[in-house]
């Protein structure tokens, strides 16, 4: 029983185990060499629970011995149809499903959301809210870069830095909480700027991580970086030739680790970055071990910017004043008529934005974050859709990966940097 | 970094009966072509001197239900050497949402226009691999279109927990 | 007698509890960060996580599933040999938590019986660790009859 997937009407019940494999078999004739189906190289399920996988990533692969002829991903495990979620809801109440989507850069979707929504309504955001963002989100990406570096080593084999960057992390995530109240599903950023100004006692948090990370950074490399177990797992694995890099749509770095000079910070800047001075690591072979190197001088260079945002931290207000988006303060309410129904009109129906369709796109910590928001005119977005990276870059795995052995597959999965609430939305 | 306009003009004089409109909003060019010249056109901005669009950027499916033309697809192209960026769009029909595959231009077109199909179920001509992707692969049904239900369950309060309760399916051990 | 041999055993089984490495998504990443260093998960005996369901004992559920991971959820539970518990651990695992749609099931408990809900988004390790500490409590008061095989040594289970 073929099932063309252009009729999936008629797939019904599906009684027996066997039939279920069957089908599913058949689905992979075209896709998988004709050597599967006469039993010369074995079809082996990778599964959705594996603890090398980073989620619920789904891997067919086929082996000839320990080779990889063929790697099918499959995902949809985790799809939490965020998307079609998001429409029901008013801008500022979807702006909460946001988080959950790359959820280790909790901040960057948050920002890209507003600043589609900021990009519609023409709203300006004041500097200091636009530097604060700017800080804030490189200390997310400082997180998201520790846990894949955290996971990346685990899977390839050296366990206690699993420990070590997640003692790392738990600054990071004091100083989120302190701003928002909470330390991975923030919701600090608002269309107009922040949700309220940094706490006391910010200032000090910061710079005390700042002082003290670089010498962690400087641990981490001399534990990997000229360690021979670690260059022979891998140098020269997982390589993604320039042509192929740009055709497939990578960004971020798998794009970078194969010397193409493309980081959305410095060629479409937005939100302030413009003013600040920063270096984009590249590689040049587009190998494992060019990824690693890319995303540990990353790291260095989000500190350099969160250092140069702190010190230039102007003063003013932290959200827009235009009361059609931005709630007015408590304080303002005791005094001016219009501010109580601004309050009211934006607690009761939201607010409306013009009709249009915006796309921005950001540089998340695993490449090109976009948003592409489609707004009919009323107080629902009509179509958000998320242009997300780990997505992209995870159709090249089938032919990154073709030719390697499976212990290589660990380590490339890991460098392509995947996050599977990305993935699936 | 030639200005997205002049990208724009330069499609039209090219194909002029193809392109549909062009259309700016917030600093943003939009050119609106036709379905059947769609393939011709993406190749255009991918070969000519000057334009070489070589990154897609996104490929995003809407559904207007009900005005018609209901599905339009849109792709966002990027150029890396001389970094501007331009959206096209075709609108589809209900009764025919059928457009050709970009996968022999951008190979990088593949997920996102099996996407497309799971969730709208837009099909591509010539997409090596039309299976859907995120959901099961026997669902029936495109989620994302407006005239799919949310899916929502009630709520459970105390006044309807009862009534939830028996709704919702439990396991034997 | 039979009381200072359940005590010994829920004794033996409370304090080396392995967890199946089984997170799904956001909640995934708070409960690595319990395993961690700052929130240790090891001085309950859990710093080893298996990656196997049949080695294991506790089934943390850490995340949101969806509709297409439920059967291998619920094949992943079967797997695992009795005595075995499960943990809901979040929102989106005890009740649909902020995703009410086609995609998600509302609460894990409808494919798998849960012994305890841990509620928050994520919730934090502190959290975590109470509700876990709260199902060592509940393992204390069970009996060696209640994971039996022998059907005429249950005692009937009161509807939940």
């Amino acid at each position: 029983m073929t099932l063309s997937p252009y009729q999936l009407t008629h797939a019904t019940e599906i009684e027996t185990d066997n039939e279920t494999v069957e089908i599913a078999l058949e689905q992979l004739r075209g896709l998988v060499s004709n050597d599967a189906f006469t039993g010369d190289t074995m079809l082996l399920n990778m599964g959705p629970q594996h603890p090398s996988t980073h989620g619920v990533l789904r891997l067919m692969l086929e082996l000839d011995g320990e080779e990889i002829v063929h790697c099918l991903p499959d995902i949809g495990f985790l799809h939490t149809g965020i998307e079609k979620n998001m429409e029901a809801k008013t801008y500022e109440k979807a702006l909460v499903m946001t988080d959950r989507l790359d959820y280790l850069n909790n901040l960057g979707n948050n920002l890209t959301y507003c600043m589609a929504i900021e990009k519609i309504a023409e709203l300006d955001v004041p500097l200091r809210a636009q530097y604060v963002r700017v800080m804030l989100t490189e200390l997310q990406r400082i997180s998201s870069h520790l846990i894949w570096l955290g996971t990346h080593v685990l899977d390839l084999g050296a366990t206690s830095l699993f420990l070590y960057t997640f003692r790392e992390r738990e600054h990071i995530l004091d100083i989120f909480e302190a701003c928002s109240g909470q330390r991975m599903m923030t919701n600090y950023f608002r269309p107009g700027g922040l949700w309220r100004d940094l706490p006391e006692g910010f200032e000090k948090m910061v710079r005390d991580f700042l002082a003290y990370m670089p010498g962690k950074i400087d641990d981490y490399e001399r534990i990997l970086t000229k360690n021979p177990i670690f260059i022979e797992r891998t140098k020269n694995i997982g390589l993604i030739p320039v042509e192929k890099a740009i055709n497939w749509n990578l960004t971020g770095p798998a794009l970078r680790g194969s010397g193409v000079n493309f980081d959305i910070r410095k060629a479409y800047p937005y939100s302030g970055y413009d003013h600040f001075e920063f270096d984009i690591p590249l590689g040049s072979n587009g190998d494992v071990y060019d990824r690693y190197l890319i995303r540990m001088e990353e790291m260095r260079q989000s500190l350099r910017i969160a250092k140069q945002a702190l010190d230039n931290l102007p003063d003013g207000p932290f959200r827009s004043d235009n009361r059609k988006y931005v709630p007015p303060p408590r304080s303002e309410l005791g005094t001016s008529m219009e501010a109580v129904i601004h309050h009211f009109k934006l607690w009761t129906e939201g607010f409306k934005l013009p009709k249009g369709e915006v796309y921005v796109a950001t540089e998340s910590p695993k490449g090109e974050l976009g948003v592409y928001l489609v707004s009919d005119g009323g107080t629902n977005p009509w179509r958000v859709h998320f242009r997300t990276p780990s997505f992209v870059n995870l159709q090249s795995l089938g032919w990154v990966s073709e030719g390697y052995m499976v212990s290589d597959l660990v380590g490339i999965i890991g460098s392509i940097d995947i996050v599977l609430g990305d993935c699936d939305r | 970094m030639a200005d997205p306009q002049a990208v724009a003009s330069t499609i039209k004089e090219k194909f002029p009966e193809a392109v549909v409109e062009i259309v700016e909003f917030r600093g943003e060019v939009t050119v609106v072509v036709t379905p059947e010249s769609l393939l011709d056109v993406a190749r255009f901005c991918y070969e000519t001197e000057g334009l070489e669009f070589n990154h897609m950027a996104d490929l995003a499916a809407v559904d207007y239900w009900p005005e018609e033309p209901r599905f339009a697809v849109n792709y966002v192209l990027r150029s890396m050497t001389h970094r501007h960026l331009i959206r096209l769009k075709v609108y589809l029909p209900d009764a025919k949402p059928v457009v050709d595959s970009v996968t022999g231009i951008w190979a990088g077109a593949n997920w996102p226009e099996r996407e497309a199909w799971d969730m709208f179920g837009i099909k591509f001509e010539g997409h090596p691999n039309p299976r859907r992707i995120l959901m099961p692969f026997d669902w029936t049904g495109h989620p994302q279109r407006k005239d799919y239900p949310q899916g929502y369950e009630e709520v459970q309060f105390s006044f309807n927990y009862d009534r939830v309760q028996a709704k919702k399916p439990h396991p034997e051990e | 007698m039979t009381t200072t041999l359940d005590a010994a055993a829920n004794w033996g089984r409370t304090r080396a509890m392995w967890p199946v490495l089984f997170g799904l998504a956001c909640c995934a990443i708070e409960m690595m960060s319990t395993q961690a260093s700052h929130y240790d998960m090891s001085r309950f005996g859990m710093e080893l996580m298996r990656a196997s369901p049949r080695q294991s004992d506790l089934m943390i559920v850490a995340g949101r599933v969806s509709r297409k991971m439920a059967p291998v959820v619920r094949r992943l539970y079967d797997q695992m040999p009795a005595p075995k518990w499960v943990i809901a651990m979040g929102d989106c695992a005890s009740c649909g938590g902020v995703f009410n749609n086609y995609a998600i099931l509302q609460g894990v408990d409808e494919i798998v019986p849960v012994d305890i809900y841990v509620a928050g988004c994520p919730p934090r390790p502190e959290q975590l660790m109470h509700g876990i500490l709260m199902l060592h409590e509940k393992v204390q008061q069970e009996t060696l009859t209640d994971w039996s095989t022998w059907p005429f040594l249950r005692k009937p289970e009161a509807a939940e």
